[in-house]
């Protein structure tokens, strides 16, 4: 780790205020100020890497809100996250990790198989009378939590059901690839199969190649480098196959790493690569008068919760609200604090249950606050957090992924 | 500390609050001051009144030190302790009361000073004092360093807004000074002389402050000037021709650029200084003001002057304007801030003497601030592993300070003396001040265990 990116903290606390974790607890070891200044005296030999520092560390939530706060460019987030992975690379990876990491996550087939049991688990009504008796009582906290976070999932897997090619629909203006997320495709396929209708409406190809793999986010969080590498590689590899004006994403998550490709790897194909990456919101927004003639009355009352890998870490914040006002009948409403992070973070809300449902309470009481009927966001971390919590604390509240509004308003 | 001692404590606040693991202690040994670490003893985190009472009469009797401190963003080192007890006021973050009828708002010392802001201007009234740090500083804070801001040109310092305070004293005893009366003539004013104390005379539980009516409309100017003397100039004219704008703000050319990177607001590169200027009041009275105050830049050769064209654009520039310290800090990692001030008419000339100084010792200062009220930030850019750089700069603020006190102004005009700016009291304030000081300090804490080793 670079030594100059920890000491350019002047540890102003600007941060401080950012942080979900500090406003959480009020403590310095919980703020990205505290969590620099560990990671510094763990290099300058001040402290030693004792279990209780990593697990000060490890309350991180990596949503980079401190960040966009940081008036001398300090990434905290980033900083820890990094640490994390390069004291794991070293230590090498786990049993589990390996069989998760290396062996499924990098094979779409093998992943979509795995969640083949659950998909019968559900429609079969095992679910409910798992649910009713109360078994998952008997089962380790975390793995309850998994269960009870799991949406009903979709018949089948987006990637098995889409074409390759989705032509435009009208004038050709271009063509874009489409990286279809895992969690999109397993879980909130309808919302990945509404951003290919948006994009061929509005006249572009869509490619979306069938042998994509993981983005890599998975590897970088488990401190597996070498596989966030190779994700890397064989994604820049299939995507250079096609020609194509913009790699496109609706998945918050994948947009950030894949955006990163160039800073991992080296060589031309992956600066080209991360150079074409685009939320869908970017993309939309280049055609918002051709969007906005197109849509339908949706009257609806809408706010939307900027996830912190599109927010933070992208720096979008302007597109995504910009395309719900467009939407004719849409009253949309800004939330407050709507850039704090929701406490899914990746698998945090599994492995720190108590912080996450603090931090969850906090965004589920400014939407309540907003009086909004939609919630709308653009990453399935945050759909999968927020649905389980509107569900459980404010069921009069659904939640939208922006591309579904969007298609909803264009078919009318 | 000894852990039977430790113990004591935890009886009182609990486990959760009370840190004396060598990971927390280290991240308590810093504030914003750099180039200052000590190691406390143990950091507690009370939540109320009472906690805290019982906590000094149990350092009291065992003679322990005890540093209060919000959230750490103290710019002097006055929150730092040396093995003692620590007191963070983060969890005492009340808000009691606004009252409308007497126009003041009561609070617990923890409350951050932005929240009291919004809490307040959505009764159409108003707290004016904006310490750049107000989205994460405490009043407590506030109060304890009297702190200043943006609009101290105009509104005055924390200072001027306290009414009244609850404080603990080192023995545990409970004093009020003051309350909502806007006249009190009974004995000693003491209010003023606990705020900037700096936590040496007492802890505040409780904070009784003046509101005013919030103006009803404000005007945000930005003036580019291609000389920096020009600049400064146009700041003691406006000032002369009577025109008292809320926020002159300063910022030179080095400021601007590391501003802009972060910020994006649209600052000009190609000047060397900008002045950022707020007038607020009555619309019929802001729009004449505001006319002068561009007059007055264009006689001063300014080559571009611009206004805000909505609220968010007016506070895109002051929050901008807010991150000039920490942006400074994207050019080297270490950030020397000083604030030392003098009479508003001499601004021009101070600006010229931190000019000589920076390249006398060959040091990289930028500068920016309070120009309105001579309260100016020269900011040395340098990096603590160069040792000779960081004499070097020490040296130019020994010739900064003593231009100031020649100038008839201070070594600091809002930070504090803390263990930063020790050694230069005596020569501002001499040796019949440091002695009535002391004496004060006797007369409140006999002991000196509250905050020690600070000031003086």
């Amino acid at each position: 780790m670079d030594y100059v990116k920890l000491i350019n903290c002047m540890r102003c606390g600007m941060c401080l205020p950012a942080c979900p974790t500090y406003k959480e607890t009020f403590l310095e070891t919980a703020s990205p100020r505290g969590r620099v200044a560990l990671v510094r005296k763990l290099q300058e030999g001040g402290l030693e890497q004792s279990e209780r520092l990593l697990e000060y560390l490890s309350l991180c939530l990596d949503c980079q809100a401190c960040a966009s706060a940081c008036p001398c460019g300090v990434n905290a987030g980033e900083l820890v996250a990094e640490f994390t992975c390069e004291r794991k690379t070293e230590t090498g990876l786990g049993f589990m990790e390996d069989m998760i990491l290396r062996k499924l996550v990098p094979h779409p087939d093998r992943l979509e198989t795995s969640m083949a049991p659950m998909r019968m688990y559900q429609r079969s009504g095992l679910q409910k009378l798992v649910r009713t008796l109360g078994i998952l009582k008997m089962f380790p906290k975390p793995l309850e939590r998994m269960e009870g976070l799991l949406p009903t999932l979709p018949a089948r897997p987006l990637r098995q059901e889409i074409h390759e090619v989705t032509p435009a629909i009208g004038t050709e203006i271009g063509t874009v690839g489409f990286f279809l997320g895992c969690v999109m495709s397993l879980i909130f396929s309808d919302a990945s199969r509404a951003t290919i209708t948006l994009l061929s409406s509005l006249g572009y190809k869509v490619i979306t190649p069938k042998k994509q793999v993981c983005c890599g986010a998975p590897n970088m969080l488990g401190g597996d480098l070498a596989g966030l590498k190779e994700a890397a590689l064989t994604n820049v590899e299939i995507f250079g196959d096609y020609e194509v004006d913009f790699i496109v994403t609706d998945c918050g998550g994948c947009g950030a790493e894949l955006k990163k490709y160039a800073h991992y790897i080296e060589g031309d194909a992956a600066s080209a690569f991360s150079s074409k990456v685009r939320d869908i919101s970017q993309v939309l927004s280049l055609h918002s008068e051709k969007l906005r003639a197109k849509l339908t009355e949706l009257p609806l009352k809408a706010t939307y919760h900027d996830p912190c890998h599109i927010a933070h870490c992208q720096g979008i914040r302007k597109e995504p609200r910009d395309l719900l006002k467009l939407v004719p009948g849409l009253e949309y409403i800004e939330l407050e604090s709507a850039d704090a992070c929701c406490g899914s973070a990746g698998t945090y809300n599994i492995v720190k249950p108590e912080m996450s449902d603090q931090i969850l309470k906090r965004k589920l009481d400014t939407i309540r606050f907003s009086g909004a009927q939609v919630l709308v966001t653009s990453n399935p971390g945050c759909l999968l957090q927020l649905k389980k919590g509107l569900a459980d604390h404010l069921p009069e509240v659904k939640i939208m992924h922006l591309t579904e509004v969007l298609a909803q308003s264009l078919a009318g | 500390m000894q852990q039977s001692f430790i113990n004591e404590l935890k009886a009182i606040v609990g486990e959760q609050y009370i840190l004396s693991d060598k990971e927390s202690l280290a991240v308590y040994g810093y504030d914003s001051t750099p180039e200052i670490e000590s190691l406390p003893g143990a950091v507690l985190l009370p939540c109320t009144t009472d906690e805290i009472v019982r906590i000094m009469r149990l350092c009291f009797d065992a003679g322990e030190t005890v540093t209060p401190r919000g959230s750490g963003t103290n710019l002097s080192g006055g929150s730092l302790s040396a093995g003692g007890v620590v007191i963070q006021t983060s969890r005492l973050n009340r808000l009691l009361e606004i009252d409308e009828e007497n126009l003041t708002a009561t609070m617990e010392p923890g409350l951050i000073t932005s929240t009291l802001h919004r809490a307040v201007e959505s009764r159409g009234l108003f707290y004016p004092p904006d310490p750049g740090s107000m989205n994460i500083s405490t009043m407590g804070g506030n109060v304890a360093e009297n702190s200043g801001g943006l609009r101290g040109l105009k509104y005055g310092v924390t200072a001027d807004y306290v009414m009244g305070l609850e404080t603990i004293l080192a023995n545990g005893d409970l004093l009020r000074t003051g309350g909502k009366v806007v006249k009190d003539v009974a004995g000693y004013s003491l209010n003023p002389l606990l705020v900037s104390s700096e936590g040496t005379l007492g802890l505040f539980t409780g904070i009784t402050v003046k509101l005013i009516p919030k103006p009803q409309g404000k005007i945000t100017m930005l003036a580019h000037f291609p000389a920096l003397q020009d600049a400064a100039l146009a700041v003691s004219a406006i000032i002369a021709a009577k025109v008292i704008p809320a926020t002159l703000e300063f910022l030179d050319k080095v400021t601007i650029k590391c501003v802009e990177d972060y910020a994006h607001v649209g600052l000009p590169l190609d000047v060397d200084a900008v002045l950022l200027i707020e007038v607020d009041g009555h619309p019929v009275v802001i729009a004449e003001e505001a006319a002068a105050v561009a007059e007055i830049c264009k006689k001063h050769r300014c080559s571009s002057f611009q206004t805000a064209k909505d609220a968010a654009e007016a506070l895109k520039l002051t929050e901008a304007r807010r991150t000039a310290l920490s942006a400074l800090a994207r050019l080297k990692p270490t950030t020397i801030l000083e604030d030392a001030t003098v009479p508003r008419s001499c601004i021009a000339a101070m600006l010229k003497i931190i000019q000589d100084s920076a390249k006398k010792h060959n040091v990289t200062i930028g500068t920016f601030g309070h120009a309105g009220d001579g309260n100016l930030h020269p900011t040395c850019l340098t990096d603590e592993r160069d040792k000779d750089e960081i004499k070097r700069a020490h040296a130019a603020f020994s010739e900064i300070f003593d231009a100031a006190i020649a100038m008839g102004g201070t070594i600091t005009g809002e930070h504090g003396v803390g263990l930063a700016k020790k050694k230069y009291l005596p020569k501002l304030v001499g040796e019949s001040g440091i002695r009535v000081m002391r004496g004060i300090k006797q007369a409140f804490d006999p002991k000196g265990i509250l905050n020690p080793g600070k000031i003086f």
